[in-house]
């Protein structure tokens, strides 16, 4: 499997590769539990389909390029823009009429979606493992003694500038204002005018964009098949986690901590590419029990 | 504690559709339906260990497909390894499952709705490369083949039955058995404690409920069935494999639990059957990858039936009953742990 | 025409029957008190006003219905409501707040003015925008409220016990400021009020509640000196 090649790193190399290698990853994560937060600050519930959907946008990305002879750098924004209005139209037609049910329903049709996203990928493009262009140059530059890849600052980099702009856009913004009212005070938000469904259906269309953007970052590492996404979206869960699921900043900083100790497990713990998952597993289990706000987290918990 | 008056022509219904069963194989299916069938069985046994845990007791687990792999492992590896006769492997099977149960409880303890919900599916993720990893055991990426079963009457020796209706039948007489047991544990204190622990945990605690304890006990017997159901499968398959029982397998069980409908009797068959009738759900049965046409029926059965089959039909039953007797007062609610129907017992 | 036009409404809460039949009118430009004992029904009416309650019967705002109309879009037509508790958005800040009031608005300048203005009224936010909410104390949160809500440039303003929980002084200056807001800016107030005194002195007319009934309305000055309505309905 492509994760397993991807996730064991060089044992060889030195300890600073290998903290450069665990950041690099640990950006992918990162960006996928942005995903994850937004929705989770929207409606304090887990979109357990985030994963998958970014896989299919992924997909699309791949077709308007190898198919349509699209550039990378103008099918990235087009895919970045269908999956924000994918993901609005989802919220509206989809989560809409389960916006105010118990929790077990929200993630039964989240569930749902994983499915049908899964098996649409599968179906349209099949499972044959497809390569994916990557925007940067693949040339190996060296700080400092270290070897670092275009590619590793590439995904960092993204990283970074997605939680800015993300920072930027809840902190500066009105819209940004609003849709923080409308999840934290949906009544009171109500009452000044805010409709607060679209909030939440903005707060989907977001997280889509991320989760695209994401995706395509991933693709050119892991190789594009319809399983892209589902061992990302498990550390992504662990990062989200460790970080505290409401806080962005927490999410990115989350992910690079599980990149770096994913890197280090595999190079200081012999044969342990299988226990990857399971040691995101028990992080979770172990964030969860002593500290569910995460390490940056808000130090009260909120509604479960 | 109220019987339904359902239970009464409920009972012959039973009755009946238990005899349909038991004669099925033998005039009407053939061989591969009579598998299919010894599939939904198992299935079935996995379904009602999810309808206590979540719908009985109000913990989300999506791992579940953790302990079913946990069963099915032990049988391989005693039948395989140690050369046990497989069928006394089962019993085992369940208990080492329901020491798995008993860990993931313990943490679980203390983690509600969504954390819950999350940890579980990463428990389930991450089985298969854990299984992966102890190659020793569980032989790796290559799993285990185990003999095809035989029956120890020699009914199958003797061509009395084909292997498929042997498998039916252990199968169907597990479930039967598994499902009477389910039902007095539930009418037991037991059961009203899970209840009340689903419903409130404060008012149970305040009322003197061993959260701990129950809570753990909930897990446990969820991952026994869990296991017994994963033994029965690897049985049925006489292979497994760590991909067995991925995720694809707890949401199967937990949307066919769903869907039949949480916390009630009938539920887990209901969502058994169901599993049959929706042609997609075969696939499930044996490779258990999800679907385009499985995640549109449970988000159209989230919308208009959130409490599952049964809850619609009790659900229906109680409208029917208030218009016949305007004035006396509703059946009584449960708690809303799907959607708006209120789920009874 | 009246601003605002009640006609017998019926409100629910769940299987609970809160208001059987309560008509009022609200002209344009005055303020109206909604007094009565606890439980009377004066939350519940401001709340079915606004839509956060099932209603039965004609709500009328400028002459268009707005029963079943949900609460955004009625917030949007002009109608800006400080519920019970105040609703501060506490985790946000006191700027914030403020801008939330302003949010659907697409003039700059003139939000600009009524932030000026805002600080008028009440100089001591200036100094505090950045605080959280929460920190406020209760009558300092009371008025970001009313801010919150005069930013709307709403056309009518609900109040839902404005005086509740603070000490008199703090009462007498808030209520001048709602003086200020009716008479400066013509918006139309309806005040529901325990403190019956202080709100029949601001209030031009006043209807009493009972049970969920209109029991009493008229001029306030002549609820105000009527003994035996004082005694019967207004505690004092």
């Amino acid at each position: 499997m492509g994760t397993e090649v991807f996730l064991s790193a060089n044992p060889v190399e030195g300890l600073e590769q290998q903290l450069v290698f665990g950041i690099a990853t640990g950006s992918i994560y990162a960006s996928l539990a942005l995903a994850l937060v937004l929705i989770y600050r929207a409606m304090e519930a887990i979109n357990f389909a985030q994963g998958e959907m970014a896989t299919f946008s992924t997909f699309i990305a791949w077709t308007l390029m190898a198919t349509f002879h699209m550039s990378f750098w103008i099918a990235f924004p087009l895919v970045v823009v269908l999956s924000f209005v994918g993901g609005v139209a989802l919220e509206r037609v989809v989560i809409r009429p389960v916006e105010r049910a118990p929790i077990l329903t929200t993630i039964l049709v989240t569930l749902g979606l994983f499915s049908i996203f899964n098996g649409l990928s599968g179906l349209i493009w099949g499972y044959t493992i497809r390569t994916f262009p990557s925007p940067f140059p693949v040339t190996p530059i060296s700080l400092g003694g270290v070897g670092i890849g275009f590619q590793d600052l590439g995904l960092i980099g993204v990283s970074l500038v997605l939680l800015f702009l993300i920072y930027l856009f809840f902190s500066r913004t009105k819209l940004g204002l609003m849709m923080r009212a409308a999840s934290l005070y949906p009544q009171s938000s109500r009452l000044v005018g805010v409709r607060v469904g679209w909030m939440l259906a903005l707060g989907w269309g977001l997280s889509a964009a991320v989760g695209a953007v994401s995706g395509m970052m991933v693709a050119p590492v892991l190789s594009l098949d319809p399983s892209l996404m589902q061992s990302v979206l498990l550390f992504a869960f662990t990062a989200a986690v460790l970080g505290g699921i409401e806080n962005p900043l927490g999410a990115v900083i989350g992910g690079i901590v599980v990149g770096v100790l994913l890197a280090l497990v595999g190079t200081y713990i012999p044969h342990a590419e299988d226990l990857r998952l399971v040691f995101g597993f028990i992080v979770i289990v172990l964030v969860l029990l002593f500290r569910p706000a995460g390490l940056i987290g808000r130090a009260h918990v909120t509604r479960v | 504690m109220r019987t339904t008056s359902l239970l009464k022509p409920g009972n012959a219904l039973s009755l009946f559709l238990l005899l349909v069963a038991v004669m099925a194989p033998l005039y009407v299916l053939g061989r591969f339906p009579t598998l299919e069938w010894a599939y939904v069985w198992a299935l079935l046994i996995g379904m009602i260990g999810v309808n206590i845990l979540t719908g009985y007791c109000g913990q989300i687990s999506l791992g579940n497909s953790a302990f079913m792999a946990i069963g099915g492992y032990t049988t391989a590896i005693l039948t395989y390894t140690a050369g046990w006769n497989y069928l006394l492997t089962i019993p085992v099977a369940g208990v080492l499952a329901s020491v798995g149960g008993v860990m993931v409880g313990i943490p679980a303890l203390k983690l509600r709705g969504i954390y819950l919900a999350t940890a579980t599916f990463a428990l389930a993720i991450s089985a298969p490369s854990v299984i992966r990893h102890f190659d020793q055991l569980s032989g790796g990426s290559q799993g285990i083949s185990i003999p095809p079963a035989e029956d120890p009457f020699g009914l199958v020796r003797s061509q009395s039955l084909t292997g498929e209706q042997w498998l039916y039948y252990m199968a169907l007489v597990l479930a039967v058995v598994l499902f009477l047991f389910s039902r007095a544990l539930l009418k037991s204190h037991v059961g009203r404690a899970f209840r009340s622990i689903r419903d409130s945990e404060t008012a149970a605690v305040a009322n003197g409920v061993n959260l701990t304890f129950y809570k753990t006990l909930a897990f446990a017997i969820s991952a026994f069935y869990a296991g017994l159901a994963g033994s029965l499968y690897t049985i049925n398959t006489a292979y497994i494999s760590p991909d067995s029982f991925d995720v694809g397998f707890s949401l199967a069980l937990v949307v066919g639990a769903v869907i039949g409908g949480l916390g009630t009797g009938i539920g887990p068959i209901l969502g058994a059957v169901f599993t049959v009738w929706s042609p997609r759900y075969t696939q499930i049965l044996f490779n258990a990858k999800p679907d385009i046409a499985f995640g549109v029926l449970l988000i159209l059965v989230m919308y208009t039936m959130p409490s599952g089959i049964a809850g619609g039909v009790y659900s229906l039953w109680a409208w029917y009953q208030r218009q016949r007797a305007a004035g006396r007062p509703k059946s009584g609610d449960g708690t809303i742990l799907v959607g708006k129907a209120a789920s009874t017992r | 025409m009246a601003l605002l036009e009640l006609q017998d409404v019926f409100a629910t809460y769940g299987s609970r029957r809160a208001l059987h039949g309560v008509s009022m009118n609200v002209e344009e430009g005055s303020i109206v008190a909604l007094l009565g004992a606890n439980g009377a029904g004066k939350t519940t009416t401001l709340r079915a006003i606004t839509g956060l309650v099932k209603v039965q019967g004609a709500i009328r705002f400028d002459g268009q219905r707005i029963t079943g109309v949900a609460t955004e879009e009625i917030a949007r037509l002009g109608i800006a409501h400080v519920p019970e508790g105040r609703g501060t958005m506490s985790q946000l800040s006191v700027l914030e707040n403020l801008q939330m009031g302003a949010c659907l608005r697409h003039d700059p300048k003139a939000v600009r003015q009524d932030l000026d203005r805002v600080y008028a009224y009440f100089p001591w936010m200036k100094s505090r925008l950045a605080q959280p909410a929460a920190l406020l104390s209760g009558g300092e949160q009371q008025m970001l409220a009313i801010a919150r809500a005069a930013m709307m440039r709403p056309r009518l303003l609900l109040l839902d016990e404005p005086s509740l929980g603070l000490a008199p002084i703090v009462v007498k200056g808030i209520f001048k400021i709602i003086e200020a807001i009716n008479s400066e800016q013509g918006v139309t107030i309806v005040l529901v009020e325990q403190n019956a005194r202080i709100a029949l002195k601001t209030a031009g007319s006043a209807y009493v509640l009972e049970v969920g009934v209109v029991a009493v309305s008229g001029l306030a000055r002549e609820l105000a000196q009527d003994e035996s309505v004082r005694e019967s309905y207004l505690g004092y």
